[in-house]
């Protein structure tokens, strides 16, 4: 295929300001992979974008059943858009399951382009449908592209000498091919990927390059659809961009604070859905002097880290739910022997083993508080994909700084969601580096709790050190010489410093800033990934001639200096989460606000119209 | 002996006192510790190692409260997680000299699974597990060494628990490096801590020890001056391994590969079995471990196994290596612009 077929249709494309396109199918049909490539092209493109991966926590459910379906959701745009889309515009089924699990998420008027060969009596039954949606008007209220993906996908395949049952696996790519024609992409870019990626296989490379072209010269050329979309490309900020995943930010920033810090990372951690990606990142990149171990469980994966912050490195460990609750008592260890160490949770649905590959934003009180004594740790939370990267520096930031373990909160829909990403330039990245101890303390002694009467934090002195040598442990000690102490007040003394240590990192973070507009009597207030959802929420109720101020916290432990500031200037606070009402328990208590909590708990994020809706409700006092 | 460089520049030999913290000890009056203690610390000036090169990490127990006692660098951590504390200082650091503190509800109860991992990894520690058969810090409950039917106050009517044997365990578990000795022979004790030191890679040593409080005369029936001779099977690298007060007593294996006690006058001198530590394969020293079920019958001590496996850390420094030399050293700015990169004006 050349750059010349990709203009030659005579149809003229339709500019749309943005699509909302989702691909459903079986888990194995390869729907996050077609689905990831339209982001990245459409990235590339030059179209803002946000994307939803849903599937399921079975690798294989039952083929063609609904627990078995998988499907990617991608948003582009030509302006700057903050959400994956609150309803498709387009469902590309590739069975009845997938049909029937996403239907109700149509709005009337949507497009379905369902693969005709799979939609047989089997497939239907195991479905759950008693007739064919396709034809008894269950669809009605659509517009319904039939297009028989499967046999067009085993005929174009012929030539290459593909098995059939190898070939039909390329379908995924004939709908891609279809999709890159009717939104206009780029068509070289993909070409290129595939025959990079499947290199070492021949007849795969074949068969799913014959199929991609299929797919594409099948809506060049079938009656089927009056003309192509175009999606200009998106009046973003000016800089240089690329397209990428919060694990990945994640990983990236992990590895650009480390540089930062001046100290190697040691990444232990324990394999769980969904902070997986962030070992299998950093395993990569071992040239930058990281570490990574993959424990023998969650409980070691924190005690290596640990043992490594002891030695020197920059201990870092990452999990979701399940495992932060193993790694509760390391915390404490870590925050008794006041070393730095970041604990990553990619929040999934809980409680238990939950839904592990949806989203939640549930452990803010198990960050908070999940400990047993009183053991602040400060808390950051990233807001969108690429914040990510931001999130993993500033925890590293306070970490090292204040000698402190720290908890950055992601989630499932922030760890697996892509957007472009306006990187920063690396010279422009702060040292954030402390220096270790060298020199007895204290009379010629070390004294290793002798503290930085600013930061509060304690010496780091590393083992190879002379004269430095010391012991710590999860025993309460005395504060300064940092021996083992029963005494009672010197306990309560302890106690109140390690939160003090904690508070005054208030002084050293951004206060909050307000999006205010005069005349607003409501503040939206927000942490975490619900940042999209807000923002484009309240762009709405402003389109609609309404007044309301939005804000959204990046740390949670301390709070920002100004909050309970801010919180005091409004007369209403609405707190949406994905949870029943964390983030307000947390203002409630700190600062006597009456907040509103509008809560989701679905494993999904929050569409824009709901949020919408409550604060107009709030607004109008309905 | 380690020399350290005198303020005149003359070389200074080490003794005990460096390698011995300020703090007071205080384990109970009597207690098998302090004897484990003095070993180490008289060991150390022996070693050639400096203070600040030592790291000694324990878990909870009466004998975790040990790095306190040295003049080292030391982590006191979590119930059962020394082996991944220690993990964390020697992936970091090879250079350290990294000891782990354990005992046999720490190490084989609760940190079980961190145990077993150190092993196979082959990490470069040595790890003492101080057994006494009993909790001692908690006051006295059953551990996964205590025998059947042991009365405790957790367990009134006997415990039902079929208990761990700690070499066993290690060698099932792939260690490198497996021994035993006794808080009674100080000797003996710092010929295994030190062969431990010397190993590259995980060194287990399993050290019976006394509580005199809560579980006093465990080893009595093998340790006691009389007993030893007849009781104590002391394993040497290539000697027939032989004892009794007149060495009359032998181990053979038999058909099935089994370890067991011979007259050597009745079976003949070549039956007896000679003693190789650097058997590749576990299986006969693991015959060894089986001999005495509790340490009520004549019991190996020493060296059952030493071979050379790669250790972890090193692997890892291998594989920064070739890393670095295959990608280059890192830089930051062409990672971040890996994916495709646009611009925007």
């Amino acid at each position: 295929m050349t750059a010349e077929t990709t203009t030659s249709s005579t149809r003229r494309p339709e500019a749309l300001d943005r699509v909302v396109i989702r691909f459903a199918g079986d888990s194995g049909d390869g729907m996050q992979l077609v689905g990831d490539r339209f982001t990245d092209v459409s990235a590339s493109f030059g179209n803002d974008l946000a994307t939803l991966p849903n599937y399921p926590a079975e690798i294989r459910a039952p083929a063609g059943t609904i627990a078995g379906v998988s499907s990617f959701q991608v948003h582009i745009a030509d302006f700057d858009i903050l959400t994956p889309g609150d309803v498709p515009n387009l469902l590309v089924a590739m069975n009845p399951a997938a049909l029937k699990a996403n239907l109700q998420d149509l709005p009337p008027g949507a497009s379905i382009i369902a693969n005709l060969d799979a939609f047989e009596d089997r497939n239907l039954e195991k479905a759950g449908y008693h007739g064919n949606p396709l034809e008894d008007g269950t669809l009605d209220a659509f517009r319904v592209y039939q297009v028989p993906m499967t046999s067009l996908t085993l005929e174009a395949a012929k030539e290459t000498g593909a098995k059939p049952r190898d070939a039909e696996r390329s379908k995924n790519f004939f709908a891609l091919g279809l999709i890159t024609w009717m939104y206009t992409r780029p068509v070289e870019t993909i070409l290129h990927w595939i025959e990079e990626r499947f290199a070492k296989n021949d007849l795969v490379r074949a068969a799913n390059l014959a199929a991609f072209k299929a797919g594409y010269h099948f809506g060049e050329t079938a009656e089927l659809f009056d003309h192509p979309f175009e999606v200009h490309k998106a009046q973003l900020p000016a800089g240089r961009y690329r397209n990428i995943s919060g694990n990945v930010a994640l990983a990236y920033g992990l590895i650009a604070a480390g540089q930062q810090a001046k100290l190697p990372i040691l990444y232990a951690s324990y394999p769980i859905t969904p902070a997986s990606d962030i070992l299998h990142e950093l395993s990569k990149h071992k040239n930058f002097g990281v570490r990574t171990i993959q424990a023998e469980d969650e409980i070691a994966a924190a005690g290596i880290a640990i043992g490594g912050a002891f030695a020197g490195q920059l201990g870092v460990t990452a999990t979701s739910g399940p495992g932060v609750d193993l790694k509760s008592e390391s915390m404490g260890l870590a925050l008794s022997l006041e070393l730095p160490f970041v604990l990553v949770d990619v929040q999934r649905g809980g409680p238990s083993t939950g839904l592990p590959t949806k989203t939640e934003q549930a452990d803010l009180l198990l960050a908070m508080y999940g400990r047993h004594g009183e053991a602040p740790v400060p808390i950051v939370a990233a807001s969108t994909p690429s914040h990510c990267f931001d999130t993993a520096f500033e925890a590293v930031r306070i970490a090292v700084k204040y000698r402190t373990p720290v908890i950055l909160l992601t989630d499932g829909y922030l760890a697996n969601g892509a957007e472009p990403w306006r990187f920063p330039d690396t010279a422009d990245l702060p040292d954030i580096s402390t220096p270790f101890a060298t020199e007895p303390n204290h009379d010629g002694e070390f004294w290793p709790y002798l503290r930085d009467p600013e930061t509060l934090a304690r010496p780091w002195a590393v083992p190879g050190t002379p004269k430095l040598m010391h012991r710590v442990g999860g025993l309460e000690k005395e504060d300064g010489s940092g021996n083992v102490n029963y005494d009672p007040e010197n306990h309560e003394h302890m106690v109140r410093l390690r939160a003090e240590k904690v508070a005054r990192i208030a002084r050293d973070i951004p206060p909050l800033e307000v999006d205010h507009e005069d005349g607003a009597r409501l503040l939206v207030l927000g942490w975490g990934s619900t940042w999209g959802s807000i923002k484009a929420a309240v762009r709405r109720v402003r389109n609609g001639g309404r007044k309301v101020a939005s804000a959204h916290l990046v740390h949670l432990n301390p709070f920002p200096a100004n909050l309970g500031e801010v919180l005091a200037r409004y007369d209403q606070v609405l707190v949406p989460e994905m949870n029943l009402g964390q983030l307000s328990k947390l203002i409630r208590a700190e600062f006597l606000v009456d907040a509103t909590t509008l809560s989701k708990v679905q494993g999904l994020p929050f569409r824009a119209a709901e949020i919408e809706a409550k604060i107009l409700e709030m607004i109008d006092g309905r | 002996m380690a020399a350290d460089q005198g303020a005149d520049g003359g070389a200074v030999t080490l003794t005990r006192k460096d390698f011995s913290s300020d703090q007071e000890v205080r384990w109970c009056p009597g207690c098998g510790d302090y004897s484990v203690l003095t070993a180490v610390q008289l060991l150390m000036p022996e070693l050639g190692v400096r203070p600040e090169e030592l790291v000694f990490v324990s878990g909870i127990g009466c004998s975790s409260r040990f790095p306190y006692y040295m003049n080292t660098y030391g982590i006191h951590s979590i119930h059962g997680r020394a082996p991944a504390v220690a993990t964390g200082v020697a992936i970091a650091r090879p250079d350290l000299h990294v000891w782990v503190i354990t005992g046999d509800g720490d190490a084989l109860s609760i940190g079980g699974n961190h145990l077993i991992h150190a092993l196979r990894r082959n990490v470069n520690m040595t790890i003492l597990l101080f057994n006494n058969q009993i909790y001692g810090l908690t006051k006295g409950q059953y551990s996964p060494t205590s025998e059947i039917g042991k009365v405790t106050k957790s367990s009134p009517f006997g415990s039902l628990d079929y208990p761990f044997n700690p070499v066993s365990l290690a060698l099932g578990a792939e260690a490198s490096f497996v021994a035993r000795t006794h808080d009674m022979d100080r000797k003996h004790m710092q010929q295994v801590f030190r062969r431990a030191h010397d190993h590259e890679g995980s060194a287990f040593v399993e050290i019976y020890q006394n509580c005199n409080v809560f579980n006093d005369g465990a080893f009595e029936q093998i340790l006691s001056k009389e007993a030893r001779p007849r009781m104590l099977i002391d394993l040497r690298h290539g000697e027939p391994i032989r004892f009794g007060p007149d060495r009359e007593l032998g181990i053979a294996l038999n058909d099935h590969g089994e370890a067991e006690i011979v007259t050597v006058a009745d079976v003949g001198e070549e039956r007896v079995l000679v003693h190789d530590e650097h058997r590749p394969d576990p299986t006969v020293a693991f015959a060894l471990s089986r001999l005495a079920e509790q340490p009520t019958m004549p019991t190996p001590v020493g060296v059952f196994r030493a071979v050379q496996r790669p250790t972890y850390e090193g692997e890892l420094q291998r594989q920064l290596a070739v890393a670095q030399d295959r990608q280059g050293p890192g830089d930051l700015r062409s990672l971040i612009e890996s994916g495709g990169v646009w611009e925007v004006s």
